[in-house]
């Protein structure tokens, strides 16, 4: 990939995912909720074109699968083949039903990432899961970056006492690793929360626990910034506080905030689904990407079941899309802005 | 030794802040050990409210704190309310067991991060420039997470290491060679995963310091003097780009005790990690403060540590200091 194509296409992946979460409620086939207790961890349901007497079809079909024997294995049933609806209604077309892009008509089920332990679609998991953790990651990165541009800003622009006080306050906070802060932070707060207010404690915890850092760059930049010649001859010339921050100051902190947030996103995902992971956040039936992997915990899980890992990989995806990202806007930025 | 002492002084100073500071945030979280325990119906409102005067949680905010810094003075750092016993003798072993898995995947990162960098650095464009590029961004882009639980995959299918924990089964019993060998099977995997996560950035620095390095006009002298290629790269060069190198390794502490953490608990390896969430799932208060002042401990005397090499290794701050 040529360095021009970089920073496009790596925003272009970027958008996808996050408009992927947003429309989960048509793109995924089902509830993420949904349980089918009957087929725990079936497998990803395959896609056929060719039926069992070799005739073509061009609107693909599936085939219901049943468990054979004890073991729990999964065959499937060749006896009917279920051709995939697309633009499907939910409850047989009932007035209300939500409309998805493509479903399977019952009994039949189409699971194109397999079921996890309870007989819920992985597929429908992961684009409902991606809501939560993609924009937790997201909203974290917009709270820290603003907090620490506002403090950052302040304690650059006006330094003195109030320089000191945020700055030795930073230092506090940049002595503890930042995920036993983060912990610790989850500590504090209490154990058992609704799924919507686990993620706003999340996106608050997450957010604020990093100001520091973002904020000592900000200062930096912000300290350079105000004794430029133009920056003085613009306060000779009578600018308020406010004038000189917004037109002068502020603008030379906007290449930091993105490469920051460039690189700040992906690692507040990962502390989002750490958390959930370890049982610290967005609860079930709730998914999110951490608790999705939570099952991995159990080795039988982690080494029979494959399709279980798909959040893992999702997330291995958006992390290199971000890092694209962060490289293409530092090459982009060049050396100054680092 | 001023600057050593002073920077010491400062370490110690933020250790102070940080104990006010998580002390007072704990205390001012709602509920507590004993909250939890008045869910149980057979447990009445009167017995709740014996313990909190027994354990002292009725006094006010700054008494409890010095009463938690007097134990501290003591190695007990408050009362685990959920062991029944004092932090202090919790915290020891777990402290030492993360400093096994974080030094040791340290001294293997920079052992290999050193020679790999360096030779990085004399690399002209090419394939084996662009394989490295390549695969260190791979691994920047993998998550911790994914990385520890890839690697458990691999130990649970083919059986090679031991799938989490420290110690097998029956490992008191073992002869004192067998017990170390034990410990470092066990060790394998979480210090891959802790090497794989800091690895790449290392060997970024290391590479980018060496190549600024061979530029320099003592090295066009040095080749010219006629001294082989490798011992310019290693005597001449790697020791002119070691002052960022060495402040890299403080800096990259933070980083590794987080990554720690999260390995430790997804491998069940008995270190800090697996003790602060067991006690934040127990909401037992001081149990979670013994992990965090630890790992800010850790923290700071690895700074204090990397600002000690730098003196030894840099004459010039050496000679500022004095």
């Amino acid at each position: 990939m040529s360095r021009r194509a970089a920073l496009p296409t790596a925003l272009a992946a970027l958008v996808a995912m996050h408009l992927a979460a947003l429309g989960a409620g048509f793109l995924a086939p089902y509830d993420p909720t949904e349980q089918n207790r009957s087929v725990p961890y079936a497998p990803p349901t395959r896609l056929r074109f060719v039926d069992a007497e070799g005739r073509f079809h061009l609107r693909p079909f599936v085939y219901r699968l049943v468990r054979s024997g004890a073991g729990g294995a999964y065959e499937e049933d060749r006896r009917q083949g279920h051709p995939v609806v697309f633009l499907a209604r939910d409850g047989a077309g009932a007035p209300g039903g939500r409309v998805h892009l493509f479903g399977v008509d019952e009994p039949a089920r189409i699971f194109l990432l397999g079921t996890d332990a309870f007989g819920r679609d992985q597929l429908s998991r992961l684009l409902h899961g991606a809501q939560i953790s993609l924009f937790a990651g997201l909203l974290a990165t917009v709270l820290s970056l603003g907090v620490g541009w506002l403090l950052g800003t302040l304690a650059g622009y006006y330094g003195g006492w109030l320089d000191s006080v945020l700055m030795r306050s930073a230092e506090l906070f940049l002595a503890l690793p930042w995920l036993y802060l983060l912990f610790a932070m989850r500590a504090v707060l209490p154990l058992h929360l609704s799924p919507g207010q686990a993620f706003l404690l999340l996106v608050l915890v997450i957010g604020l626990v990093d100001w520091a850092r973002p904020a000592r760059l900000v200062r930096g930049v912000v300290l350079s910034a105000r004794e430029r010649s133009y920056v003085l001859a613009a306060r000779g010339f009578g600018a308020s506080d406010l004038y000189l921050i917004r037109r002068h100051i502020a603008p030379q902190t906007f290449g930091l905030l993105l490469t920051q947030a460039a690189l700040l996103a992906p690692q507040y995902i990962l502390a989002e689904v750490t958390l959930s992971y370890l049982g610290l956040g967005v609860s079930e039936p709730v998914p999110s990407w951490g608790n999705m992997l939570a099952s991995l915990q159990h080795y039988h899980v982690l080494a029979s079941y494959w399709w279980m890992w798909v959040p893992g990989l999702a997330l291995v995806a958006v992390f290199l899309a971000y890092y694209a990202l962060s490289e293409a806007l530092h090459l982009r930025a060049g050396p100054t802005s680092s | 030794m001023v600057r050593l002492a002073r920077r010491a002084a400062h370490g110690f100073l933020l250790l102070l802040g940080v104990s006010i500071l998580s002390f007072v945030m704990v205390e001012l979280a709602p509920g507590d050990y004993f909250a939890e325990m008045r869910l149980d119906p057979r447990v009445s409102e009167a017995t709740v409210q014996a313990l909190r005067v027994r354990y002292g949680l009725d006094r006010p905010l700054p008494e409890r704190y010095l009463r938690w810094v007097a134990s501290l003075a003591r190695g007990e750092l408050g009362y685990s309310f959920a062991y029944g016993q004092p932090v202090g003798p919790l915290l020891w072993p777990r402290v030492r067991n993360t400093l096994l898995l974080t030094v040791t995947a340290t001294a293997l990162a920079w052992l290999l991060a050193l020679p790999l960098g360096a030779w990085w650095a004399t690399l002209r464009r090419g394939p084996a420039d662009a394989g490295l590029t390549g695969l260190t961004a791979v691994l920047l882009a993998l998550p911790d997470l994914v990385i520890a639980l890839g690697l458990l995959l691999l130990a649970v299918r083919t059986g090679w290491f031991p799938a989490g924990g420290m110690v097998s089964l029956g490992h008191e019993q073992m002869p004192w060679s067998e017990r170390v060998r034990d410990v470092a099977t066990h060790l394998v995997l979480p210090v891959t995963a802790l090497v794989l996560s800091i690895l790449p950035v290392l060997v970024r620095y290391v590479r980018a310091g060496v190549a600024d390095a061979l530029g320099a006009p003592f090295v066009r002298a040095a080749r010219a003097h006629g001294i082989p290629e490798r011992r310019v790269l290693l005597w001449h060069a790697l020791p002119a780009a070691a002052n960022p190198l060495i402040s890299l390794f403080g800096l990259s502490l933070a980083g590794l005790l987080s990554t720690s953490l999260l390995v430790e608990v997804v491998m069940s390896w008995p270190g800090l990690g697996p003790l602060l969430l067991e006690a934040i799932l127990a909401r037992d208060f001081y149990l979670v403060l013994g992990p965090v002042l630890a790992s800010t401990l850790l923290l700071l005397s690895g700074n204090v540590l990397a600002d000690a090499l730098l003196m030894v290794a840099d004459p010039r701050i050496r000679d500022e200091a004095t």
